[in-house]
């Protein structure tokens, strides 16, 4: 193997200026995961049969304004079960009518006609079902990645994972049930008249009619923590959402000194619906809701042109601050659930990491000097090539963006011991066959050939291995897999490459080689 | 230079009787430690529930605690030391009560509770149940399509006899593993799942680097050497490699358990018992298995001809 030298030590020489232009500067490199590190871990469940129900529930409202507006009256249209609307005709008469304005929402099936009785049901395509829950997570994750950056948040990951699930990774924060909250909240923001002819005893009691709702509104006393619900009763009709607001800002609330309160601004068409609902209703009480709150119903004193709103809610400049963030940021598709949530304080993080690495370096000493202790020269050539795999596999965990976690370090903690093998594996081998009276260059050569064959088998077989474990396995599984990949990588090199390399350096040049020390 | 072993010659693969004894017994143990306490202890990844990890400013004990905790309806939860006296983990089981205000409620009781003192909540983990499912089975899944992958190289490389006693192997250290998890009433926890996974790479690792001594020696085919000559052959021949080896993992793995702090020592006690056992059944469980399966095979390739030369 003395041929190609030159072109040998190129290539180590690249490879090893390579890792450290990936690894520089390591703190900014080097990703460390939530169990090393401290912050959020939260695993989100989207709950998208809430959103098609809710889009099931806006084509029933539209199919039902189309056919009022071309005359054909219709005694019942409501959503049945997520995703059908039921639509009972006035007159079986105006079918055909009815027909065409049907065929305006491709996105349904007709099912369980009935022509005669002018019944009949539409049922959303499982092409359109599949397109909404998709489109729930991806607007999901959208919407949180919007809050997130607003709140300030450095590096935080928010992913889809699998199909109904969303992943968010926030490192180092300091706060997690502010951040929780901020992540958490649906945002569903929606104006509706109060119901002032249903008092709120008769609604508590179940009198309740068909087009109204009760809907409380929380007060939590400051000093006592105690929540206050005071009771609303509301008509269903929802008259303009959030989904038409241009802008949220906070401000001190001039009514209630030490308050904050969030100051809306609609867009044109929402500036147009708002002007046109406060001239129609002068001096009903208009509700204010957020995700099934009242938060407050002031009453309307005259017509508002401007698009102008004020929510009130006795927030600190925190709340408010937060509630201006989830309100421009534009609400949930659907809400979501906790389905997994991992808080580390940066005090436990910086604590594991720092005993963690001071075992790891300490076995990591050890198994270097026992390595030059037993093998001698050979030792210090098998302890720099074990520090060239470690900056290789830094650095392409570096280059890969790869999150370094607990289970990570145990990948790390068996490709060293697999490193370690390989260079005892090479030098038992020469030794060997320095007994049965090689030459020492002979035995450098068959050593390193035979033993070879058999690095090459335990590796692949590791490496399979963690190729499986990486394609079937979740988060922790992964980590592991993706470090002992890489690792092992590093080591076929750093064995084939860089060991071999510094023998030929050192016992290469002699033109008589008497002894080798192994 | 310094030698452990010069052309060692010990009957390994003749003692393999003894061996298979001892292998069941280690394994019978485990099963009926596991068996006796109703399966393996799950930590809250597993299971799902609420895991709130505290450290007090004075040493704390689990009966104080638990005296604040029953105080709010949660004088069941499990409660452990965790390291120092300083530091305790509480586990509660999953309710319908969410775990923010789980979590509010056990700090409000102990910021009252003038006998705890001060403390600092140093972790909240909550897992839903559907979570703890899905990665008790992913992880199920994962081990045992790795596992496939190992039988599959090994079957290809060598031959299907060897794989198929790798893998024995492989099972062999993990319950051996688990059983030891199980007497020393530790939790299986991601971190343990990690060591596991390590377990079975050196495992199989060590297992291979014996198969490769056979199959070169084998090549060179030596006149009337039986194979389970031919076996111990091979396995004294990697002796110094496999002692050498084993020692520098178990440096480590000692190290890990005794300075790596509470959240390593699980890890680490799965990584030294898995290290011994893996050594151990790579001799005695992978070579032993495969010399008795060849005997037996060429055997009964054998006798059918005896038959036929008499006739």
């Amino acid at each position: 193997m003395r041929r190609n030298l030159g072109l040998r030590i190129g290539l180590v020489v690249l490879v090893v200026l390579g890792s450290i232009w990936y690894l520089y500067p390591p703190k900014k490199t080097i990703n460390l995961g939530l169990d090393l590190q401290g912050g959020i871990h939260l695993v989100l469940g989207v709950d998208t049969d809430k959103a098609i129900a809710s889009q099931t529930e806006r084509v029933a409202e539209e199919l039902k304004s189309a056919l009022e507006k071309k005359g054909i009256g219709v005694t019942r249209i409501a959503r049945e079960g997520n995703s059908d609307v039921v639509v009972q005709l006035a007159n079986p008469q105006s079918w055909n009518d009815a027909q065409t304005v049907v065929g305006e929402f491709p996105n349904f099936e007709r099912r369980d006609v009935d022509q005669a009785a002018g019944r009949f049901r539409l049922a959303m395509t499982p092409r359109e079902v599949d397109r909404i829950r998709d489109f729930a997570v991806r607007q999901g994750v959208e919407t949180i990645r919007n809050r997130v950056d607003q709140f300030g948040v450095a590096e935080p990951t928010i992913t889809r994972e699998g199909t109904d699930r969303i992943l968010i990774q926030l490192p180092g924060l300091q706060d997690p049930e502010r951040a929780k909250a901020l992540i958490g909240k649906t945002a569903h923001l929606e104006f509706k008249l109060l119901d002032e002819r249903t008092s709120t005893e008769d609604a508590q009691a179940g009198r309740l009619p068909e087009t109204s709702e009760l809907l409380y509104q929380r007060r939590i006393d400051k000093e006592t923590k105690v929540e206050r619900k005071i009771p609303y009763v509301v008509q269903k009709r929802t008259l303009l959402t959030g989904a038409e607001l241009n802008r949220a800002e906070i401000s001190a609330d001039p009514n209630s000194p030490g308050n904050w309160q969030v100051s809306i601004e609609f867009n044109a068409v929402g500036t147009r619906i708002f002007g046109e609902v406060t001239e129609q209703n002068v001096g009903k009480q208009l509700a204010i809701i957020l995700d099934g709150n009242v938060y407050s119903a002031p009453r309307i004193n005259e017509r508002i042109p401007g698009g102008r709103a004020v929510i009130t809610g006795q927030f600190t400049v925190d709340e408010a601050r937060d509630l201006a963030i989830v309100l421009r940021a534009g609400a949930l598709p659907a809400p979501v659930t906790v389905l997994e949530e991992r808080t580390v304080g940066p005090s436990l993080g910086a604590d594991s990491i720092r005993r963690g690495l001071i075992a790891i370096a300490a076995s990591a000493v050890v198994v270097f000097l026992f390595m030059l202790f037993y093998y001698r020269l050979s030792g210090l050539v098998a302890d720099v090539a074990l520090g060239l795999n470690l900056l290789i596999l830094f650095a392409c965990m570096a280059a890969f963006g790869a999150t370094l976690t607990l289970p990570g370090l145990a990948g790390i903690a068996l490709t060293v011991g697999m490193a370690v093998d390989t260079n005892i594996l090479i030098f038992e081998r020469i030794r060997e066959e320095l007994r049965i009276g090689k030459s020492p260059r002979a035995a450098i050569e068959a050593g390193f050939t035979r033993a070879f064959r058999t690095i090459i088998d335990t590796h692949l077989t590791v490496m399979v291995t963690a190729a499986i474990l990486y394609n079937f396995g979740t988060g922790s599984v992964k980590g592991f897999a993706v470090s002992l990949f890489v690792g092992l990588s590093a080591s076929l090199f750093t064995a084939y490459f860089f060991t071999r390399l510094l023998f030929d350096l050192i016992y290469g040049g002699r033109r008589k080689l008497e002894a080798i020390s192994v | 230079m310094i030698e452990i072993f010069r052309n060692p010659n010990y009957d390994f693969i003749g003692k393999r009787k003894w061996a298979y004894y001892v292998s069941i017994a280690f394994t019978l143990i485990g099963i009926v430690s596991l068996v006796l306490k109703g399966g393996l202890r799950y930590d809250i990844d597993f299971t799902g529930g609420t895991l709130i990890q505290v450290r007090f400013e004075q040493p704390a004990s689990v009966d104080k605690i638990r005296a604040s905790l029953s105080k709010i309806g949660l004088g069941e939860s499990v409660i452990q030391q965790f390291g120092d006296p300083h530091e305790f983990i509480l586990r509660m089981p999953l309710t319908a009560e969410r775990p923010e205000q789980m979590g509010r409620r056990v700090q409000a009781t102990m910021s009252g509770d003038a006998a705890l003192g001060k403390f600092e909540i140093r972790r909240v983990e909550f897992v839903g149940p559907q979570v703890g499912r899905d990665l008790q089975l992913q992880a199920l899944y994962a081990v045992l399509a790795g596992v496939a992958g190992i039988l599959i190289y090994i079957a290809v490389r060598f031959d299907f006899k060897g794989g198929a006693a790798a893998i024995i192997a492989v099972f062999h250290d993990v319950l051996v593993c688990l059983g030891a998890l199980s007497i020393t009433n530790r939790e299986f926890s991601l971190p343990v799942l990690a060591a596991l996974l390590t377990i079975i790479g050196y495992s199989v690792n060590d297992t291979i680097v014996a198969y490769d001594r056979l199959r070169e020696n084998r090549g060179k085919s030596v006149r009337g050497m039986s194979f389970a000559q031919q076996m111990n052959n091979a396995v004294n021949q990697t002796l110094s490699r496999t002692v050498l080896t084993s020692l520098t993992v178990l440096f480590s793995a000692v190290i890990l358990f005794l300075f790596g702090g509470r959240t390593l020592e699980d890890f680490a006690f799965v990584l030294l018992v898995g290290a011994i056992t893996g050594t151990y059944s790579t001799t005695y469980v992978a070579a032993a298995i495969v010399v008795d399966w060849t005997n037996y095979v060429e055997g009964r390739v054998r006798r059918p001809k005896k038959a036929v030369a008499k006739a």
